[in-house]
């Protein structure tokens, strides 16, 4: 019958409207779907596209994966009382700025007073309107020392002053990449503590091969740990 | 064209090569003494010399069943005092490689047979490597520039071009480290002076009407010819900022009422130079950036070019590591066809309802890529010899593995089916694709189309069967194809091509299974890496779009390409647009627009 087709996708659609009530329903008597952590939740970790599969940004927000990257950051040490920062693990040896693809990373190295190279940057910039995210400086850096954030709300009202991010800008203590990605931190954590005890140690004649990290931790690590 | 698809050309008696490169490549040099080996070491192809390249082309065509013109690039030799121009056919018959011809003329002088009179699909292609490289196309018919605008001076990828906001010659730049003097370009070069004009050039001197007059060059149709009412003809511009053009991206027609009678498709607004940005940057550093081209399919982009590259690089992927890749690449192709089935379906009216099942759908597959590999659609996944991560421990509260079998098992076959049921019978649907926009095969490969616009045409043609590469020759899986060639059967094709992804995704499910805990790259990470080799390499493999190719030359030990091309399936399978919507409505030409699913950051590159 002609016109039969436009029936049926009409149907399909008017099944899909009624659906997207039922959650409504679901939560009505536990304070409605917004604004309701668990409701939030089962929407975010949808196992069938069924209903309403849209959340209300910026009051809702979908969780981030450990491995999502956004503009970079500098790892430092845990502040001590009083103060914003700790000590820089950047050794400013300039990887990331030579890895770095649309090369949006200024390097200024520390220098001694006798004039010779310090591991430590003297000053550090990142131009974020041109960095692409692609997150080569974090996989290449040996000293965990430039990771990428998950803090994507960088909006700000003028571009021209705001958006080249100084050493200042850009420190942030290691307990809050812990805090941000709690497996891959341990993970990493768990590979330094590795490379440092192999480090220097020869290994003897039949002595076995020395256990490598557990699985779980390779799987959270950019090329399963090869680069520590 | 003489060439029949389904025939085979071999005679009886005749040597039989395995390899039918091989074979095609001794008929020639038999037939043509002047064809000769490149004697560069590591290139690939045959020489030709300009005033040949025409009764070559034909005999590789007609006689060697070479029927399919690939790819048309253009290379900078300026030690040498060259250009060349590099030709990529292949055989739809055979299947296997390509027969590769490159032709050198002086650099000063450089003027080659334009090849469209054979194959109309070189139109762009040839457009593109005078645009870029000043090679002159002899009896082209319409040799304009295509990316840059008229009027524009230099060749932007010869390598003594300089780009306005020119630094150095490679990446890294030194001003980076340890200097680190931060500055903004834009600064050092600010407004009116980030340009470059040819030498003594006036901005009075702008002649809009005569640059106006270019693009519609071409267009012009005698009204005497037609018949019926003497009404005027108008040209109408569609575009650049029109929401159905799928981006920025321009089609001027000449139309007779609501019929078109001419149309010229006009790009280039997103024009970044993506390639000269290749040239600059390192091997590694170029991974992201081909995300940035078709970025609804970023895993086949990466896919193409770090094979590319490995050819360069002499190494091996693990077994996961491949595995893996195909997971991504197929998942890739479905979340590629249900974009472009939801827009196709926008275009025809059917306004945004079908398109946000279809990426309702789309979302699981790109935000399960964000788990993986870090970004919905900038991936940055695959290095070359294996992949940056493994898959993750879990995604949405449950262990990969039980999600990816939910997905493929479940969600997905159970959409296309319902996609299948409610679309494919709607009268609508029918009404406005069946008939519109039809490309014969023998037209479809005439213009080089690739992926699902030469498969709806009945050329049943897929890299991943062809040529194939990874590990596709062991999965069972069918080519889609579909014989009428109009954009329902477009429509048609893409819908079997997800079912035929899914398929092929079953097959993989317990390979990834077996393979858990398997390291997925071999060898030492580096960032600063240098290809053993030098010479040309071509990765090719079917994207969503179609097939989509990288050329790469690089010198021995170096650190980042001298000549990076990108074969875009979009680009090139927008030659046939104004040969299939000519006589067609108005609003059908938004309809075969769309049938052509082409992604503007890889149009324009």
């Amino acid at each position: 019958m002609f016109g039969l087709g436009i029936i049926r996708g009409m149907a399909y659609t008017m099944k899909h409207f009624v659906e997207t009530y039922v959650d409504d329903f679901r939560w009505m008597l536990e304070g409605g779907r917004y604004r309701n952590e668990e409701a939030l939740a089962t929407r975010q970790n949808l196992v069938t596209n069924r209903g309403a599969v849209t959340i209300n940004y910026p009051e809702e927000k979908l969780p981030m994966p450990e491995r999502f990257r956004f503009v970079p950051f500098l790892v430092t040490d845990d502040p001590p009382p009083g103060q914003q920062w700790g000590h820089d693990w950047c050794t400013s040896c300039g990887i990331c700025a030579k890895v770095c693809p649309p090369q949006c990373i200024w390097i200024k190295r520390g220098k001694k007073p006798n004039g010779r190279p310090k591991p430590e940057p003297e000053e550090f910039y990142i131009d974020i309107d041109i960095c692409m995210n692609c997150g080569f400086c974090a996989e290449f850096c040996p000293f965990d020392a430039i990771k990428m954030d998950h803090d994507y709300e960088l909006a700000s009202y003028d571009r021209t002053t705001a958006h080249i991010h100084d050493k200042a800008r850009l420190s942030k203590p290691i307990s809050y990449w812990r805090e941000i990605v709690p497996r891959k931190a341990a993970a990493e954590a768990a590979a330094r503590e590795l490379a440092e005890q192999s480090k220097g140690r020869r290994r003897q004649e039949g002595e076995e091969e020395p256990a490598g990290l557990p699985e779980e931790h390779q799987r959270e690590l950019y090329y399963k740990g090869l680069l520590y | 064209m003489t060439v029949e698809i389904f025939e085979s050309d071999e005679t009886p008696g005749e040597v039989v090569y395995e390899d039918p490169v091989e074979g095609a490549t001794a008929r020639l040099k038999e037939r043509f003494p002047e064809v000769q080996e490149d004697e560069r070491e590591d290139f690939s192809g045959l020489r030709v010399p300009p005033e040949l390249l025409r009764d070559v082309a034909t005999y590789v065509r007609d006689e060697l069943a070479f029927n399919y013109l690939s790819l048309i690039t253009g290379v900078d030799l300026i030690d040498e005092g060259k250009l060349e121009a590099v030709y990529h056919t292949y055989s739809i018959n055979h299947g296997g490689g390509a027969l590769v011809l490159r032709v050198h003329v002086d650099r000063d002088e450089p003027v080659i047979p334009s090849l469209t009179p054979m194959w109309p699909g070189a139109d762009f292609q040839e457009r593109e490597a005078y645009d870029m490289f000043g090679i002159r196309f002899d009896g082209h018919p319409n040799l304009r520039r295509i990316y840059m605008w008229d009027g524009f001076e230099g060749f932007p990828l010869r390598k003594d071009w300089q780009e306005p906001f020119f630094e150095e010659e490679h990446k890294p730049f030194g001003s980076r480290w340890p200097g680190g003097e931060v500055f903004r370009a834009e600064e050092r070069l600010p407004y009116g002076k980030n340009v470059q004009y040819p030498a003594g050039w006036e901005p009075q001197s702008l002649d809009f009407k005569t640059n106006d007059q270019e693009i519609y060059r071409g267009l012009s149709v005698s009204r005497e010819q037609l018949p019926g009412l003497k009404t005027e003809l108008v040209t109408v511009n569609m575009g650049p900022q029109h929401p159905s053009t799928h981006g920025v991206f321009r089609m001027v027609m000449t139309l007779d009422g609501e019929t078109i009678l001419k149309l010229h498709p006009e790009m280039g607004y997103l024009h970044r130079n993506h390639e000269k940005i290749g040239e600059r940057n390192t091997f590694i550093q170029n991974i992201p950036f081909t995300d940035r081209l078709d970025y609804l399919s970023p895993m086949n982009n990466e896919q193409a070019y770090v094979m590319a590259v490995e050819q360069l690089l002499g190494v091996e992927v693990p077994e996961r590591a491949e595995w893996i890749r195909i997971l991504m690449a197929e998942l890739n192709r479905i979340a590629n066809h249900a974009w472009a089935l939801g827009f196709l379906l926008n275009d025809m009216g059917a306004f945004q309802t079908p398109a946000l099942y279809f990426i309702t759908e789309r979302e699981s597959i790109v935000e399960f890529f964000e788990a993986a590999a870090g970004s919905r659609m900038m991936v940055n996944y695959m290095r070359f010899g294996g992949l940056a991560y493994d898959l993750p421990t879990e995604f949405r509260n449950m262990p990969t593995m039980t999600f990816l079998e939910k997905l493929i098992h479940d969600t997905l076959p159970s959409f296309v089916d319902e996609m299948d049921e409610y679309l494919t019978n709607n009268e609508i649907v029918r009404g406005r694709s069946i008939g519109v926009g039809t490309l014969t095969a023998d037209e479809a490969i005439a213009y080089s189309m690739s992926g699902p616009m030469l498969r709806a045409s009945g050329v049943p043609y897929d890299v991943r069967r062809a040529e194939p590469y990874s590990y596709y020759e062991h999965l069972d899986f069918d080519i889609a194809v579909r014989y009428n060639g109009d954009v329902y059967d477009r429509y048609l094709v893409r819908l079997e091509e997800m079912a035929q992804s899914i398929r092929i995704l079953k097959q993989v499910l317990p390979h990834l299974k077996e393979t858990q805990g398997a390291s997925v790259f071999e060898g030492k990470p580096q960032y600063a890496l240098r290809v053993p080799r030098g010479g040309d390499a071509y990765g090719r493999v079917e994207s969503g779009k179609g097939e989509l190719g990288f050329y790469l030359i690089a010198q021995r030990r170096a650190s980042n390409p001298d000549r990076y091309h990108v074969r875009a399936p979009s680009f090139i399978n927008l030659t046939s647009l104004g040969k299939m919507c000519e006589g067609h409505k108005v609003a059908d030409s938004v309809t075969i627009l769309g049938s052509i699913d082409i992604v503007l950051g890889e149009v324009d590159k």
